[in-house]
């Protein structure tokens, strides 16, 4: 395997890489901006337009009655108008959108702009709706034996309520679109979005197109987290539509408080839980209730709740589960997908689930999380049967990191320190690799062969980080056995390759890869034949060679060029496009059952903090794990998703704080409100054990999908530091509510001294108002 | 007109003043290398260095460009990505893509230029490359790939023992070689300077380093009329007279973290300043910005108060002087007129056996603004606490100066059952309310145990709690 680092990383670096807003602009393009919803529902009675439309360059103003298509872009269901029509459901939901000569000029108009709106009653609790009974789908069970009969067979049984906020993105490259009109009538989109075909289909719809007048391209994302799977579609169809109808290319790229403001985020999700064990700790039952807060429409939610149920029990086997999830709407802009795509949500009660009766039994989670780890042939609740690694993971992490001595060392510190205390958490994982709706495993690769021999390959993948393009290149140049300098990933686009499915699901390099693999083989097979017949030998005994062909190990005297221009001037094709759908997936959503996932990635994260237990601040000091990476084909980006998951993990569960108040108006609405991990708040050291696991799976080249697991090891810095509170005060139970914020962490502290402390002040429950910068 | 170098460019504009560095090189002159991801100084992503002679001395800092306007560069030299590029990747920029510290590569030109600030100073200490980094965010990396990449820099800038920093890094192709030629660039244009006028005059919005009002008031101020102070010669420096320490309005927080002065007198100045702002921001924030900005939690603010500092107000022919403590009237109300400018910031340098704390909580503990703050100034007569002077912000309105607490310190032997008294009193002199930043609830807990932390810090082996 050709070693090759991030191919984009001498443009990165010399700040030479095309985002969105870099692409070279077109003379007469015009700029967009949005006018969203101040209020978060109601019954939308007028827009005035007028001041606006005298305001200096404006071109247009576009609202509901402009659309020349469709008002619709819902993707799972078509719940979600393009620009708000009768009625308002979030705050930052487009009601028109300004075009003007420049950018400055159109989002100074769009301030101008006046609504009348008659308010109707604000939802941003998930309880609140569901007992409203807004729901976005019917609620979700997924049942494996019968917990109604397993709690008679429990020793111990614990209940309780567990809460997860959400998480913005936070992207650096803001979202946006750059729409272009074509010959006929057609459009050219430049949009930053992990889904091409997605915002192809967005256009067409709202436009009127069909899909084959809509081209998108996409060279890359800086950033996409699962941000820009769905919701690039609303300003690509925006861009469209004012470009088709003003005949002239249009850009809004958003600035990052109308990012912010108008896009949904990780789902916040609320959820009751009972979990029974046996007297040796073996847990035999588990019911839990998820209440996701979707948001005003449905966006992925639903896709995103599955995943919750399809992870509810993480990597234990539960003999009896039932686990239901209902999909709650609020008047909150829709939350969407987010690295990990609802299985940390789920994630979080299990393991909350299992403190809660660690606590109780005044044992470590440890031991219960050990005792109930995955083994081959378990099976889950959904039915499939897992070939597991967490057993090895596990022991390989206790073994490694010499976690009973970490443990002790742990122990005397916190003995001899009054203000300082250390926590320690586990934290195992097992995470599903596949989309769960089993028709979007598929993939599609484009190889051309040039004469030169130097080679392009276009496939549905999108390069956000990740480093798939870098993935994708290693298999062209694994599979010829060239040198990587011959070739080049180009940028996606859907008329080089239709039907994408989105670079999500952490199943990208997979599906987008073997399509590359068998492309490349088609090809090879043939080159092999046209030399076979020409140096007159068996095309099984030619190989490829880092560029030259061998014949039973002999070096023929051809190489690859000579190769590749002999099979042009017989007129073989030099191209291919290949399709892979991953084998042996199935899920029947009626019955909850099935095979869903090609496999599962493991991994066990020992993570050990220090708290200030005086200011109530706290340090992360090491994340020490063991990962299942099956082969890794690129150590170096491999280990850069899992050292970037983790600390993304982590921000979710500390200092990254979603808060809108009661009026669905969002207050951590800027980077000065919402805070994301910088340099320094990081584990002052993570180390990874790499577990290279012989067995064979769907992987490409065996190299297990990493781009969402690690983030789920995060959760353990949830725990550590619920552990380090409770070695300071053993009476305190801190509630399972992430994220810990060093506000949480005092509170909870000194809970129950926080009156004395104060004696003279009542207890302010003062709404949350605006920030005084 | 302004005029000022850009890369190896000499500059002409007559473009507003106010314009944004940012909006000048990435929209005027398609330098796109320069990223945008906040406009408020929060992510780094729009980094560029500024080089400006001072005492004849070429000298080069970071700054987020989305919050300089260019009245601020005007006669110096402004460095983004592609100015710094030679023709592979030099090698800062190998030691990134070696450890594969660039993942979506938005945030890599803003590092790089950050990284090219360090080696650009006299240090080649790690834990000084890091805080290059302070300002920059990564959403993608998770940053160790980055520490390990300023590993190998800081490893390879030993090698640069007392060489110039600016002739090394010319010497190894970290910087083209046009940077041998900026310095007397910049001595020409200063000379030939008939550009940029600043005379005072009371309409004009003053700008010191723009790091608040740009945020605050980004539209407004790009057309604004602005008299850029920055470079007021009288505005300038940190000096002693007699026992007073007094800083020019113009002294931006990284002069003060560098001023002898400071050091000596607060020898843990380095850990309170890391908890304020960042490299770039810090490179560019007035202390006496700080101050007008009248925010209530504003870091310097709380630091000053308890120094019991004045400032010194200019009206152009009137001049007086202003106790800290009283210029703050009410919520973003000053004891200023109308035309009034912080000329100078002054206080008593305290007695050599004093004790000072700064304290600060923020949700992330560095760029990141306080939940809480408070800083305390004791000076001792043996055990007894002889004066004291205790601030807090983020507690009320305006930046508190606790007066009551303040008193009841004076005359007291500090143990367990006095600082449960304090706190009781410190209670009694603030009023918090619920917002971002935390609840009502959380800040009075928090200012209570940020105290007991200046205890614990001034008074190690003092137990804090009260024997039951």
């Amino acid at each position: 395997m050709h070693n090759v680092k991030n191919i984009d990383a001498f443009t990165h670096l010399r700040g030479e890489s095309v985002y969105l807003d870099d692409i070279p602009e077109l003379a007469g393009t015009l700029y967009a901006a949005c006018f969203d919803s101040p209020v978060a529902h109601g019954e939308l009675v007028s827009i005035d337009l007028s001041a606006a439309l005298n305001c200096p360059g404006v071109v247009r103003i576009l609202t509901h009655a402009d659309i020349t298509g469709e008002n619709q872009i819902g993707g799972i269901i078509p719940d979600e108008e393009l620009f708000a029509h009768k009625h308002v459901h979030f705050c930052g939901m487009p009601v028109a959108l300004v075009i003007a000569s420049t950018a400055r000029e159109a989002r100074t108009a769009a301030k101008q702009i006046k609504v009348e709106i008659n308010p109707l009653p604000v939802i941003t609790d998930p309880r609140e709706a569901a007992a409203a009974g807004e729901l976005i789908v019917p609620p979700r069970s997924f049942k494996l034996g019968d917990t109604n009969t397993a709690w008679s067979a429990c020793a111990h049984i614990f209940e309780g309520r567990a809460d997860t906020n959400g998480q913005e993105h936070l992207y650096i490259e803001t979202q946006g679109a750059y729409a272009i009109p074509a010959e006929n009538g057609g459009l050219k989109i430049h949009s930053s979005t992990q889904g091409p075909t997605a915002v192809q289909r967005a256009v067409s719809r709202v436009t009127g197109l069909a899909m084959h007048q809509v081209e998108v391209d996409v060279t890359r994302l800086g950033g996409g987290f699962g941000g820009k799977e769905d919701q690039a579609n609303t300003w690509a169809a925006l861009c469209g539509l004012a470009a088709h109808l003003l005949k002239k290319p249009v850009k809004y790229s958003l600035d990052r408080m109308e990012d912010m403001r108008m896009t949904g985020k990780r789902h916040p999700y609320s959820s009751d839980f009972k979990i029974g064990l046996s007297a040796d700790l073996k847990i035999i039952a588990y019911e839990v209730t998820f209440f996701q807060n979707a948001g005003a429409v449905a966006d992925l939610s639903p896709a995103v709740l599955e995943r919750t149920l399809f992870h509810a029990t993480n990597c234990y086997y539960i003999p009896n589960v039932t686990a239901t999830a209902l999909s709650c709407r609020t008047n909150l802009p829709p939350n969407t997908a987010f690295r990990g795509f609802g299985g940390p949500q789920g994630m979080f009660v299990i393991e909350s689930a299992i403190a809660k009766a660690a606590d109780e039994l005044n044992i470590e989670a440890a031991f219960i999380q050990e005792k109930n780890l995955l083994q081959t042939g378990d099976e889950l609740a959904y039915g499939q049967k897992v070939v597991s690694e967490a057993g090895e993971c596990w022991q390989k992490a206790m073994d490694h990191f010499d976690i009973p001595g970490t443990r002790k060392e742990i122990e005397a510190f916190n003995l001899e320190q009054q203000h300082y205390k250390k926590g320690l958490a586990v934290m195992p994982i097992c995470f599903g690799i596949s989309f769960t709706n089993t028709l979007m495993n598929q993939g599609r690769a484009l190889v051309h062969v040039y004469t030169d021999g130097s080679v392009v390959v276009t496939t549905g993948a999108i390069e956000m980080g990740q480093g798939v393009n870098t993935k994708i290149l290693q298999v062209v140049a694994n599979t010829f056995s060239i040198d990587p300098a011959l070739v080049k990933v180009s940028s996606t686009n859907t008329y080089r390759i239709a039907n994408t499915s989105p670079s999500a699901a952490s199943a990208t390099a997979d599906l987008n890869g073997k399509a590359t693999l068998m492309a490349c083989a088609a090809i090879l097979q043939r080159l092999k034949a046209v030399a076979a017949e020409s140096l007159s030998v068996e095309a099984s005994t030619l190989v490829v060679q880092d560029g030259l062909l061998f014949t039973n190990g002999i070096k023929s005297g051809w190489d690859w060029q000579q190769l590749v221009m002999t099979a042009y001037a017989k007129r073989v094709s030099l191209s291919e496009h290949a399709h892979y759908a991953t084998p042996d997936i199935h899920f029947d959503k009626a019955t909850g059952k099935g095979h869903p996932f090609a496999y599962h990635v493991y991994g066990t994260a020992i993570i050990t903090v220090t708290v200030d237990c005086l200011r109530g601040t706290y340090e992360m000091d090491t994340v020490n794990l063991v990962h299942d990476f099956g082969s890794s084909m690129n150590a170096l980006i491999d280990r850069g998703q899992i050292e970037g998951g983790i600390v993304q993990g982590i921000g979710w569960m500390t200092m990254e704080e979603i808060i809108y108040d009661k009026e669905g108006r969002l207050r951590s609405n800027a980077l000065s409100t919402y805070k994301v991990p910088d340099i320094y708040s990081v584990p002052k050291q993570i180390n990874i054990e790499f577990l290279q696991t012989p067995k064979d799976n769907l992987a490409i080249f065996r190299s297990k999908a990493v781009g969402e697991p690690p983030l789920m090891y995060g959760i353990g810095a949830f725990f550590a530091l619920r552990n380090a509170i409770r070695s300071f005060d053993p009476s305190v139970k801190p509630s399972f509510a992430a994220p810990m914020t060093p506000e949480k962490l005092l509170l909870d502290l000194y809970a129950g001294k926080i009156e004395g402390l104060t004696a003279s002040h009542k207890r302010q429950q003062d709404p949350v108002v605006a920030s005084n910068p | 007109m302004i005029q000022f170098l850009l890369n190896d460019r000499l500059i002409q504009t007559a473009v507003p003043a106010g314009t944004l560095v940012l909006d000048f090189v990435r929209y005027q002159q398609r330098l796109t290398g320069t990223k945008i991801g906040c406009r408020e100084g929060d992510c780094g992503a729009c980094t560029v260095l500024i080089g400006e002679l001072k005492n004849g001395r070429l000298f080069y800092s970071s700054v987020t460009s989305c919050l300089m306007p260019i009245g601020n560069a005007a006669n110096k030299h402004i460095v983004t990505i592609e100015g710094i590029n030679a023709t592979g990747l030099n090698f800062l920029q190998q030691a990134f893509a070696d450890e594969g510290a660039s993942q979506c590569g938005f945030c890599a030109p803003g590092f790089i230029v950050s990284a090219t600030g360090f080696a650009m100073s006299s240090s080649c200490n790690y834990q000084d490359g890091i805080d290059a980094m302070n300002g920059n965010i990564c959403r993608c990396t998770g940053y160790k790939s980055i520490e390990r990449a300023i590993g190998t820099i800081a490893g390879k800038l030993e090698s640069r023992g007392d060489d110039d920093p600016l002739s090394f890094a010319i010497a190894q192709e970290l910087l083209p070689a046009y940077f041998s030629g900026i310095k007397e660039r910049l001595q020409s244009l200063q000379v030939g300077s008939n550009g940029y006028t600043r005379e005072a005059l009371s309409t004009r919005v003053v700008v010191g380093g723009g790091t608040d009002l740009y945020v605050q008031q980004h539209d407004a101020m790009q057309d604004a009329d602005i008299r850029f102070v920055i470079n007021e010669a009288p505005l300038k420096g940190i000096l002693q007279v007699g026992d007073e320490c007094i800083l020019g309005a113009s002294v931006t927080v990284s002069e003060m973290l560098k001023s002898p002065l400071f050091l000596e007198n607060f020898p843990a100045l380095r850990k309170y300043i890391r908890l304020v702002s960042s490299t770039q921001i810090r490179n560019m924030a007035t202390i006496a910005g700080n101050l007008v900005n009248a925010s209530p939690i504003g870091d310097l603010t709380i630091f000053f108060l308890a120094l019991d500092a004045q400032v010194t107000l200019s009206g152009g022919d009137t001049k007086r002087k202003v106790p800290l403590r009283q210029f703050y009237k009410g919520y973003k109300l000053l004891e200023r007129t109308e035309g009034e400018v912080i000329e100078q910031i002054s206080f008593k340098i305290p007695p050599a056996n004093h004790l000072f704390n700064f304290e600060k909580v923020s949700k992330r503990t560095t760029l990141d603004i306080a939940s809480v703050n408070t800083a305390i100034l004791l000076t001792m007569n043996g055990n007894q606490v002889a004066t004291a002077g205790i601030a807090a912000g983020g507690v009320g309105p305006i930046p508190a100066y606790l007066s009551a607490a303040s008193a009841f310190c004076v005359g007291k032997d500090p143990s367990a059952e006095m600082l449960a008294e304090l706190l009781e009193i410190v209670q009694t002199e603030i009023a918090p309310i619920s917002d971002t930043r935390g609840s009502a609830i959380y800040k009075r807990l928090l200012l209570s145990q940020l105290i007991k932390a200046h205890f614990s810090v001034l008074f190690p082996g003092l137990d804090l709690n009260p024997s039951a």
